[in-house]
């Protein structure tokens, strides 16, 4: 029987400034070095972190009241329009929203210069922003239309709420045909010509503990630069493990978080309007999530390394816009780092999207954080559904 | 044929003369000004597409003048605040500019071997990749 702890312990060893931390990468050389018990009896904390596009992403904005009052039923922040089917001025400003006069695809690869993202990383960087509102009036709320500007210190609250984060893992995109092709893993050359990732591997938060024992509504994590809470599963939440062909575990795939925190702390270089050529606006995401190590079986998934995870390899010509089901085969997250993977016999060279130096800074961040002893884990209230739960997605049939 | 794309170089001494007058006037050339600016010490740089049958005259004008004239040269550059490192534009580099740097994953760029293609330019997904005339 190996050591057994619990939130409460951990927290009070933080506290005390007591508390052992070490990031996800640090924590896979200390279990080469000295073994699972060992490091496990030592280590109260693993601090995990990844820093890319994020497209379920958005913030919910309370603008105050004007003289008169509107009940906005239409508002753009600079030029960029905000959902408003809520409450007067309330409005929820998605990351993948682009003007009404953008170009789009219509001169194509469109740009994207400019979207939701874009909007909230100009909040967040304290610019000021153009809001625009427009209403049909009523009795209690007569004004027809408002235009003013606004920082994030003029409004009541904005709260980061992205209903779908830190995919557990992602696909590695090909394109087979014989022209580019402009997706959201990027800009791929054809026949082979790169090979597109997205997740910090070995960093990866939910790649550390795939059983979600640990990780449920509630956990405090790293947002933004700020301070965030794990509030349900993310959408389409769908955990289960990469098997290779003769059935053995070689990573896992398909959980999502729905997250949300204050974002009048957070940073904008945590939080970066992100624009993918031909396909469009996004936010590009920082977040990390402590690790409690309850125990040794908590431990050995958390000291997974880059080796030991897999991505399978799909092509974004064909398999992927038509739903068709298999890949071309599963790489290491060591061999995408490497810079060059073996694709259909041929040699094909790699590139992330998702900032690999920028998530071990996160882990350091968060790690510093609870060292300080300012960081308490967050006990989850309820965890969330694992591989065990066998949740897999629907389809959607034209009928 | 294209215009010329020039940049031109004026001294103190120099900065004060009208001399796109000169070249519309008594070498017959078709002048657009992309860029001019003069600094507090009165010295100008002028960036310049120009075109005509006697280009090559008016060339000699300004270096008459004492106008230094160079052919313009783009340069592409990082804003190291906006680049977030995550390496999107490596394979799209044809030159070998922007790579990676192993294990540390950092991205490098390498302005000396940049070709000025202006692929990293479309390809960020930050848009931290500038080109500077």
């Amino acid at each position: 029987m190996g050591v057994e702890r619990t939130y409460k312990e951990i927290n009070a060893r933080i506290k005390a400034g007591k508390a052992v931390v070490l990031t996800a990468e640090e924590v896979i050389g200390k279990v080469r070095e000295q073994g699972l018990a060992k490091t496990a009896a030592e280590v109260d904390v693993v601090t995990t972190g990844t820093f890319g596009p994020m497209c379920s992403s958005g913030a919910f904005l309370n603008f105050g009241h004007s003289s008169p009052r509107i009940r906005m039923s239409k508002v753009w922040l600079n030029g960029v329009p905000a959902y408003t089917g809520i409450a007067a001025v309330d409005a929820y400003i998605g990351a993948t929203e682009i003007a009404e006069d953008d170009p789009a695809n219509n001169n194509y690869p469109g740009e994207f210069r400019y979207g939701g993202g874009h909007v909230i990383e100009d909040l967040v960087a304290g610019k000021p922003v153009k809001l625009e509102a427009l209403s049909y009036g009523t009795d209690c709320y007569p004004r027809r239309e408002i235009e003013t500007t606004v920082t994030i210190n003029d409004i009541n609250e904005a709260i980061l709420f992205n209903p779908r984060n830190a995919y557990q893992n992602y696909n590695c995109a090909v394109n087979l045909s014989d022209k580019t092709i402009y997706t959201y893993m990027g800009t791929l050359k054809p026949r082979l010509g790169n090979a597109n990732y997205s997740t910090s591997g070995q960093l990866s938060p939910l790649m550390k503990d795939p059983n979600f024992a640990t990780i449920g509504i509630g956990t405090r994590i790293f947002l933004g630069g700020g301070i965030g809470y794990v509030v349900w599963n993310g959408t389409q939440h769908f955990p289960g493990w990469l098997k290779d062909g003769e059935g053995n575990i070689i990573g896992s795939a398909g959980g999502t978080l729905a997250v949300l925190g204050d974002l009048k702390q957070m940073k904008p270089q945590w939080l970066r309007g992100t624009s993918f050529q031909g396909y469009g606006a996004t936010l590009t995401v920082g977040l990390g999530i402590p690790i409690p190590i309850l125990n040794e079986e908590i431990l050995r998934y958390a000291a997974l390394s880059d080796e030991e995870l897999h991505a399978p390899v799909v092509d974004y010509s064909e398999g992927y816009p038509n739903r068709v089901a298999g890949n071309l085969g599963l790489v290491s997250y060591a061999q995408l780092k490497s810079g060059k993977i073996i694709v259909q016999g041929k040699e094909v060279p790699t590139a992330p999207l998702s900032s690999y130096p920028k998530a071990r800074e996160i882990a350091h961040i968060l790690k510093q954080w609870i060292q300080k002893g300012d960081f308490l884990l967050g006990e989850p209230v309820q965890l969330l559904p694992g591989p065990a739960a066998g949740l897999t997605g629907k389809v959607l049939e034209i009928k | 044929m294209a215009p010329h794309k020039i940049v031109l170089r004026f001294t103190s001494s120099t900065s004060d003369r009208p001399i796109i007058y000169h070249l519309v006037k008594d070498y017959d050339l078709v002048v657009n000004i992309v860029k001019a600016k003069i600094n507090p010490h009165l010295e100008g740089t002028m960036v310049l597409d120009l075109d005509g049958e006697r280009y090559e005259e008016g060339i000699q004008y300004l270096r008459d003048q004492g106008i230094s004239v160079h052919p313009l040269t783009q340069e592409v550059v990082r804003n190291h605040d906006r680049c977030t490192s995550c390496g999107a534009c490596t394979v799209h580099c044809p030159a070998g500019a922007l790579y990676i740097e192993r294990p540390s994953m950092e991205v490098q760029f390498n302005g000396d071997k940049c070709v000025v293609c202006l692929q990293c330019l479309k390809v960020c997904p930050v848009r931290a990749m500038e080109v500077r005339i």
